[in-house]
């Protein structure tokens, strides 16, 4: 049995220009949102329905991320296309296991959906959360190969 | 013979004419029937009538492909000669078989192939092109055709308009008629190619015929303008180009089409469409200059209207980028908008009537009335900026074609724009605006303000372009020209207090932009032209000169000030007219250069210095003055530094110097200058510290600063002579100082005023040509080396490049005076190593150590190093004219290197050794090993192309393939572990500086070395560069496919090595070439580096949190690459 897509027809938007760094070896080499976004490839992680990135079904934005050096916090904050979208668990295990294969392990990352942007808001955001939870679902081979395929897919 | 023939070509045509054919065989089939004929094998009649069958049968597939063959025959026959009476039945047929539908194609191209023959092998008669056209215009309904077909037909009709205009004269209307039946409707890009040149063909020649039947014609033509593809694909630019100047050759092809033509590209001028706009701007012009003023005249008034609503009721044009420093009315016109103002230049060219429309436009003299409003520059919107800015561009398109428009322009435009100024003629007493200074009554309309220095600025151009240099007579008896002298006067006067007004206060001010332009404009009018006085004109320049040299506090009013002096120094050489030239040169050159020397004007002197320079850079002759006026300068300070010393004049000095070498030689050099330039700063440096030596001696402080900025300078202008005047510099050079060490008697003496002349010398020595003889040579290089042994670097210098430049043998009369390359190496190894060519037999054994020969001059480890240092450049000299001698300094090089208390080379020596402390012997090991950085590298100071050395091509190669198997033997041998770090240290350097292609060659045998090198080296802080350096060479072979192979065996060994730099601390850049190099291991084959993946990901799993973010990246980069070996993911 095939269930059909759950958003057919998402609007696409444009793929923005990376963002070059001024090249200031003196510059404050912090963390900060751009470069987990931008540099550590978080918005060319793909759509588990669709061919696009993250990004240009403006899942994620920079905006959308924020960084506390001093705690070693980080809130990453993503819309699904769609209120009801199933896979809106999926996307957020996509950015738990890019962060933490790409990211320093001492920062805390706290990944949630916009707030209104889904109907089980609360529900969602708990799975993410969860430690145990995150573990179990990539126990899962099914999920486990969902996952992969987002995140290293040569699609885009 | 005769019976086999036919047999063959009959197969062909059997070949040809078979269902199963392809086209391949079927042109294969028609080259060697060609063929034949070509030949006289075979004649024409023949081949016909062995057709017959083929060309007659009711088979209607069969004849059309016997009639294709014998027309592709013929195409391929054009050059062959046949006979009218061959070419008139031939043509016959064909025009016969034109009726034939079902058979059309052979029987269109059998025509064209005819009609297309050259007058010398046989052409179609008149009478039967007329029959083919008759009979094309019966038969053809070319619109029914396939595309092929239709195109064939089109090309068919344009060779018969084009060939036999006679034969289709006679013709008459039909032809017309026949060719809008046969064009209306297609649609295909190539066939309307054809059909565009039909109609222009038929327009330039056949305009009889054309009479009654233009309208229809055009009716069909004018659907296709503007050209426009409704489905655009990628490649139709081209083609969508080429269409589009078809279309308007055939528009403009006759006059009788303007009726037609210009209501409709009028009426599409008012499309919304930018594109179509500029389509018919464009063919408006074009069909403007083929049509005629004649003609025109009557579309003369909608034209202009046509051309207001574009420019001037809705100009589009956007403030360009740059706009702010250009006086913020730098405005970008649309394509629209460019191309409107060449349809009113090419119009106004044409009729002189059209200017009338525009000077008496309403809404125009309404704005130029209204000028009022426009007072202050900034309180100006942005669309009133756009429509002051259209104005002043058509009424600047207005007055520059003619005398005559220009005269209209002016007397219509002129004086409104003086009411405006406030400004009137002005009478000889009068001085309204100078007398009374700073005082500023006007504010300056702005509006009229940019008008009038727009139109100044038409004239000039007209006036120029008409010129040309040679004065014209007629000027002053035009109307324009005796307005503007009767206001040049006050308007000058009134630019003048517009700059000293505090409107110039304010920076990027838009008054002071357009009054230094106005001035400009003023002062560049040809030397012939009247309104503009010599006095008028000296106190433009002065006004300018006094802003340069005063004003620095205003930037921007002082650069666009200085830059209006040098458009007018220029436009003075364009047209080297006498009076202007002598003003320039003695109220600005002289002034400026002036400026120079004195040190009491408010100006930086790097301002003073820039001036100086660039108004010097218009002219050769004011080049000259500047340089003279910078030599002045550093004569001045150089006598002054004896009585009073200060840190002022220093970096004056510096500053001057630098002038002289970075911008003054290379600008004589570029032009091709006289050499007396070069030489004479390099005399006068000399005489200067000649004459010095009567004075005090010791206040010359060897300044670092002051003392390198004359040395680069002394080799610059030293490079840059002939070899004649260098023997003049050198032997003057040699005269100063041999007379001052004959005062002292003491050679290599290290006061501060001797290291001066030692340095200055070795400067002069360094920039040598090789073909310079050098007068006596034994005492200059006696003084090198004993002041090289003093510590003294630029000595070691000029030993380099005197070793790389002397002669080998000398050669000619003067023998006495010269000296040979032999005979200075013997003194030099006589004093570092105490070996000559004659006795160096003990020098080389293979161990390559031969310390026996090594006299320590002195106990003096200081001195020891300088010995190092200078046998470092002679080596380079050496190794760079590729002499056998290098060898031997690199000996003595390598045991200086190996000097370790342990080692038991140099067991004899012990005691000697033992009277340093060990970290002297350290310091003289590191400056050992660091001499091999010097002999690789190139050097900005000398041995360059600059400054003439000789350099043998791949020295560089030869070098590496000579040393690298002495270290690796040496390497091997070494016990002791700082000799080891030595030696990998000297091997560093030379590995770091070889062209990459060397080092893969021998990639295999180096990489276990340069592992072990890193790995030694990197226990020292110190060795950071040379770390990065050999990193750098893994990375290249890593990149390299030769390389690569030889990194698959040692794979293991690079990433446990590459992973430890991955966490070096003391430096970014080896952290991030190690893990780039990492990526690059990453491509070696998976069976050899899967085991090392997990490795590889747990040490840059540390690099993730590295304090520098490029690192991170990388380190991102390089897990990425790692992960994808495998399964895709990272878990391990």
């Amino acid at each position: 049995m095939t269930l059909g897509l759950i958003n057919a027809n998402p609007v696409v938007h444009a793929k923005k220009e990376r963002i070059a760094r001024t090249d200031d070896p003196h510059a404050d080499d912090a963390v900060d949102p751009l470069e987990i976004y931008d540099i550590l490839y978080v918005r060319d992680i793909r759509d588990p329905e669709h061919p696009y990135s993250l990004e240009q079904l403006s899942v994620l934005s920079e905006e959308s991320i924020t960084v506390d050096e001093k705690l070693g916090r980080i809130l990453i904050t993503f819309t699904p296309t769609i209120q009801h979208c199933s896979m809106a668990t999926v996307i957020g295990l996509c950015l738990r296991e890019k962060l933490k294969d790409y990211f320093p392990p001492h920062f805390k990352v706290d990944i949630k959906v916009a707030p209104g942007s889904h109907a089980n808001e609360e529900s969602v955001n708990k799975q993410l959360n969860d430690k145990e939870r995150v573990a179990a679902a990539l126990e899962n081979p099914n999920l486990r190969q969902l996952v992969d395929e987002c995140l290293y897919s040569s699609e885009l | 013979m005769e019976t086999r023939a036919p047999v063959q070509w009959i197969k062909h045509i059997e070949q040809y004419v078979k269902s199963s054919a392809t086209p391949s065989q079927q042109a294969a089939s028609v080259d060697a029937v060609a063929t034949l004929i070509k030949n006289d094998t075979l004649t024409l009649e023949a081949l016909v009538r062995g057709m017959e069958m083929y060309l007659t049968t009711t088979d209607s597939i069969i004849r059309s492909r016997g009639i294709l063959l014998l027309g592709e025959i013929l195409e391929q026959l054009t050059s062959k000669p046949l006979n009218s009476t061959s070419i008139s039945s031939l043509i016959g047929f064909f025009t016969e078989r034109l009726a034939d539908w079902k058979a059309l194609r052979g029987a269109i191209v059998g025509c064209l192939a005819l009609l297309r023959r050259q007058n010398d092998s046989g052409i179609v008669t008149d009478s039967e092109a007329k029959a083919v056209a008759q009979s094309y215009l019966q038969n053809l309904q070319v619109q029914s055709l396939g595309q092929h077909d239709r195109k064939l037909s089109f090309q068919l009709m344009e060779c018969l308009l084009d060939r036999y205009p006679g034969a289709i004269e006679d013709l008459g209307d039909n032809i017309v008629y026949g060719i809008c039946e046969a064009i209306d409707g297609e649609k295909d890009p190539q066939c309307l190619l054809i059909v565009f040149r039909i109609v222009e063909i038929l327009g330039r020649s056949y305009s009889g015929p054309l009479e009654e039947f233009e309208g229809d014609l055009l009716e069909i033509l004018g659907s296709y303008f503007p050209i426009h593809f409704t489905h655009p694909k990628g490649e139709d630019d081209g083609v969508k180009r080429e269409l589009s100047r078809a279309l308007m050759l055939a528009f403009a092809s006759t006059p009788i089409f303007e009726p037609f033509v210009i209501p409709l590209l009028l009426e599409k001028l008012s499309s919304s469409l930018p594109s179509a706009k500029v389509e018919s701007l464009r063919y408006l012009s074009y069909c403007t200059t083929e049509y005629g003023p004649y003609r025109m005249a009557m579309h003369d008034e909608t034209l202009w209207s046509c051309l207001k609503e574009v420019t001037y009721i809705s100009p589009q044009s956007t403030l360009a980028m740059e706009s702010e420093s250009m006086g913020g009315m730098n405005f970008q016109e649309s394509d629209v908008m460019k191309q409107a103002f060449i349809l009113l230049q090419e119009v106004i060219r044409q009729s002189g009537d059209f200017i009338s429309l525009i000077i008496g436009d309403n809404d125009i003299l309404l704005f130029l009335n209204s000028l009022n409003q426009y007072k202050e520059f900034d309180a100006i919107p942005v669309q009133d900026k756009q429509r002051l800015h259209a104005v002043g561009h058509i009424l600047t398109t207005c007055a520059k074609p003619s005398v005559a428009l220009c005269n209209k322009v002016f007397k219509s435009v002129f004086p409104l724009l003086m009411d405006h100024l406030e400004l009137s003629v002005a009478k000889p007493s009068e001085n309204s605006y100078l007398d009374e200074d700073c005082v500023c009554p006007v504010k300056f309309n702005f509006g009229a303000l940019y008008l009038c220095v727009e139109l100044l600025a038409a004239c000039r151009y007209m006036t120029v372009s008409l010129d040309n240099c040679t004065s014209v007579p007629g000027f002053s008896d035009q109307t324009w020209c005796a307005m503007l002298s009767d206001f040049s006067k006050s308007l000058v006067e009134a630019f003048i207090s517009l700059l000293r007004s505090s409107v110039a206060d304010k920076p990027q001010s838009a008054y002071v932009y357009f009054g230094v332009k106005g001035l400009q404009v003023l002062a560049t009018f040809p030397e012939s032209f009247p309104p503009v006085s010599k006095s008028i004109y000296d106190k433009i320049l002065l006004e300018l000169v006094s802003i340069v040299t005063s004003d620095c506090s205003k930037a921007f009013l002082w650069t666009l000030a200085l830059k209006a002096l040098v458009e007018i120094g220029c436009f003075i050489d364009k047209c080297p007219d006498s009076e202007k030239a002598v003003s320039f040169e003695s109220i600005v050159v002289e002034k400026i250069v002036s400026l120079i020397s004195s040190d009491d004007s408010a100006l930086p002197s790097s301002l003073k210095l820039q001036a100086a320079f660039e108004i010097g850079a218009t002219r050769k002759v004011f080049m000259l003055t500047v340089a003279q006026g910078l030599d002045e300068a550093i004569n001045t300070i150089f006598s002054e530094k004896n009585d009073h010393w200060n840190p002022e004049s220093d970096k004056l000095m510096v500053k001057l110097l630098d002038t002289y070498s970075q911008k003054v030689l290379p600008w004589f050099l570029e032009i091709g200058g006289p050499e007396e330039i070069p030489l004479n700063f390099a005399l006068s440096i000399w005489d200067m510290i000649e004459n010095r030596r009567s004075l005090n001696l010791n206040p010359l402080e060897p300044t670092s600063d002051v003392l390198g900025a004359t040395m680069t300078a002394m080799k610059k202008a030293v490079g840059s002579c002939s070899k004649e005047s260098q023997e003049i510099i050198i032997n003057k050079a040699f005269g100063v100082l041999f007379s001052r060490l004959q005062q002292t008697h003491n050679l290599g003496n290290s006061s501060g005023r001797d290291e001066w002349l030692t340095s200055l010398f070795a400067s002069v020595v360094i920039a040598l040509r090789p073909q310079t003889n050098i007068p006596n040579g034994k005492m200059i290089l006696q003084l090198f080396i004993i002041s090289l042994l003093n510590g003294h670097i630029p000595s070691a210098h000029a030993l380099g490049s005197l070793v790389n430049k002397l002669p080998l043998e000398i050669t000619g009369m003067d023998s006495s005076r010269s000296f040979s390359l032999n005979e200075a190496l013997d003194m030099i190894f006589h004093n570092f190593i105490g070996t000559s060519r004659y006795d160096n037999t003990s020098v080389n054994d293979g161990s390559g150590v031969n310390i026996s020969s090594l006299r320590l001059n002195t106990l003096r480890i200081q001195s020891e190093i300088n010995t190092v240092i200078g046998l470092a450049w002679i080596g380079k000299g050496l190794l760079m004219r590729g002499h056998e001698k290098v060898k031997d300094v690199t000996m003595a090089l390598l045991s200086f290197l190996m000097l370790d208390r342990e080692a038991a080379v140099v067991k004899q020596f012990q005691n000697l050794i033992e009277e340093f402390d060990e970290e002297d012997v350290h310091r003289l090991m590191i400056c050992a090993g660091d001499a091999f950085c010097i002999i690789m590298s190139d050097s900005e100071e000398c041995l360059n192309r600059t400054y003439h050395a000789i350099i043998r091509p791949l020295y560089k190669q030869r070098f590496f393939s000579t040393i690298m198997p002495i270290f690796l033997s040496l390497v091997v041998k070494s016990e002791s572990s700082l000799l080891r770090s030595m030696l990998y240290r000297a091997f560093a350097h030379v590995l770091s500086d070889t062209p990459t292609t060397a080092i893969l060659l021998e990639a295999k045998k180096l990489l276990p070395m340069l592992l072990d090198c890193l790995s030694m080296l990197s226990k020292d802080v110190m060795n950071k560069k040379i770390i990065y350096n050999v990193l750098l060479v893994i990375s290249g072979i890593l990149l390299e496919k030769n390389g690569q192979e030889a990194a698959v065996e040692n794979a293991p060994s690079i990433v446990d090595q590459l992973i430890e730099l991955t966490a070096y601390s003391h430096m970014m850049a080896v952290r991030e070439t190690a893990i780039q190099c990492l990526v690059a291991v990453s491509e070696l084959p998976h069976a050899r580096i899967y085991p090392l993946r997990t490795k590889v990901l747990r040490a840059t799993s540390k690099a993730l949190d590295d304090p520098k973010r490029i690192v991170r990246q990388e380190a991102v980069r390089c897990r990425q690459a790692w992960a994808s070996i495998a399964t895709r993911s990272l878990h391990f």
